[in-house]
């Protein structure tokens, strides 16, 4: 990897754009949070654990999570058609996949823990500021949960290694182009519970993308601590 | 009965089983099932294949269409997957909207086939930021036995390379009666093979028949690609609430290279 490799907003490598966490920011809900990367701002709300209806969803044995993740209409330049599509339908899942294995869910059966997760501002990584936020808002649920969830896009651009990319970097087209590889996992273990991955990268360059993010990780949930401390702190 | 549940007597079976290395079908943990490949499903598509991958057989269909670029990609044709887990193929699947699984599947072969750049999309443009031909892959498991992805993935590359464009007039109205001796711009060097890794305890198998899929606790599904002799991947999609280690992901990398030259060498044969 070149050392002298510019990113367009002369981050380092390993460097993550200025981030912004604050929790309790949608007073109706149990729990809530905003999550910041740059110009990439997300939100999150907690209701729940509550009674899930149909009946027929509802699992005896534990409490469901159920995750629904989308773009405002006005956060991208193009306006989004309000409503579902594909695309979120998919983010969605794989959002509730990569926070279920931190959540205890068995001391509630029969209900449900609603998370929705909207994006204000959309500049790339998207769906890990959502988790990232989704993950301070289930911890401020008061949800029992064994650790935070961490997220973070790493990637390439040509054969530089690069974490956090903007818009600009996951559309970067020389060399062996841009690379996108979102990541989340439990804040203290080894445990890896999303990956989704775009663009050319070889097998051998995969371990080095997860240190990546490992180390990104490790500076986010600090970040998703304080935040959480100071609206203990504030008595709330 | 095949659509029952996998009983916890089945799965702690074949845990049994993969710590000596064996399966119900006598393959190792990694190996994949016979596969075959016929052309031609239906002549009214301008490409078409059949995959069978042991008792898993995916038909995938090729049809091109002239229409307008999209306003962010005018110098380019557009690619578009779609497919229908159609309630023909297993008890699993219920006719209505799209379920996570039917959303899911075309869009991972979607991003293997464009992140592989198989398809040329900039040699589809008929007329410069007006006519492009739209490339439209559908994908139709006809027996689903397990590992719907990575076959339809064989499926949708082979239908892409058996796909002759049909003649149009000076209106851009096709006429699709007329196929020409015209391939699709693909590129020579490379096309994307899928690999889904399941997972099992600790076991990581490859290739899962239904029984074996429905009793893994998660899956990890790479598309790869080989350019200038150099193994890629091209997109990665994980499933499910079972974490992955990053040992268990370096694994795989040491895996995956030798996997592709193996399924590569047996797919020579049909492309």
């Amino acid at each position: 990897m070149s050392k002298e490799f510019k990113r367009p907003d002369g981050r380092k490598h390993n460097e993550l754009r200025p981030m912004k966490a604050k929790v309790g920011v949608i007073p109706n809900a149990d729990g809530s949070a905003m999550f910041s990367f740059g110009d990439t701002v997300a939100i999150a709300a907690v209701y729940g654990p509550r009674q899930l209806h149909p009946q027929h969803m509802q699992d005896p044995s534990k409490g469901i999570l159920r995750c629904n993740y989308d773009l405002l209409s006005f956060s991208v330049y193009d306006r989004k058609k309000p409503g579902p599509s594909r695309r979120s339908n998919e983010i969605s899942k794989v959002t509730e996949w990569a926070l279920l294995p931190a959540v205890y869910l068995e001391a509630f059966p029969n209900t449900v823990v609603d998370v929705q997760i909207y994006i204000l501002q959309a500049d790339a990584g998207t769906r890990t500021a959502g988790i990232n936020a989704a993950s301070m808002a289930l911890a401020h649920a008061g949800i029992p949960m064994k650790d935070l969830v961490c997220s973070v896009a790493v990637g390439k651009n040509d054969k530089n290694l690069i974490v956090d990319l903007t818009k600009e970097e996951e559309d970067y087209d020389l060399g062996e182009g841009a690379t996108d590889f979102a990541i989340a996992k439990l804040a203290n273990s080894d445990d890896i519970t999303l990956m989704q991955m775009d663009g050319k990268a070889q097998p051998k360059v995969i371990p080095d993308l997860i240190n990546l993010s490992v180390e990104a990780c490790s500076t986010i949930y600090e970040i998703q601590k304080k935040a959480l401390k100071s609206v203990i702190a504030e008595g709330e | 009965m095949s659509s029952m549940e996998v009983s916890n007597l089945t799965k702690n079976m074949l845990k049994r089983m993969f710590l000596e290395d064996k399966r119900f079908d006598s393959r190792g943990l990694l190996d994949f099932r016979e596969i075959d490949v016929s052309y031609n499903v239906s002549n009214k598509a301008e490409g078409s294949a059949r995959v069978k991958i042991g008792q898993t057989e995916v038909i995938v269909g090729v049809k091109l269409v002239i229409d307008s670029p999209y306003p962010d990609s005018l110098d380019k044709g557009n690619l578009m997957v779609s497919g229908d887990l159609l309630p023909l193929a297993s008890p699993r699947f219920e006719s209505g909207p799209p379920g996570f699984e039917a959303i899911e599947l075309p869009r991972l072969i979607d991003r293997a086939i464009r992140g592989s750049g198989m398809i040329d999309l900039s040699k589809l443009v008929i007329k410069e930021g007006a006519k492009v031909w739209t490339v439209i892959i559908d994908i139709y498991p006809i027996n689903d036995d397990g590992n719907l992805i990575d076959a339809s993935c064989i499926g949708a590359v082979i239908a892409l390379k058996n796909a002759n464009l049909p003649e149009f007039d000076e209106n851009f109205r096709i006429n699709y009666e007329k196929k020409t001796d015209n391939k699709l711009p693909l590129s020579e060097e490379t096309y994307p093979l899928s690999f889904s890794f399941f997972k099992l305890g600790d076991f990581i198998i490859l290739d899962p028949t239904r029984e074996e899929e429905e009793a893994c606790d998660t899956r990890l599904t790479f598309g790869i690609s080989l350019l200038n002799k150099e193994h890629l991947i091209n997109s990665c999609q994980k499933k499910g609430e079972i974490p992955f280690t990053s040992k268990e992901i370096e694994k795989m990398m040491e895996i995956i290279p030798k996997k592709f030259d193996e399924l590569n060498k047996r797919l020579k044969k049909f492309l």
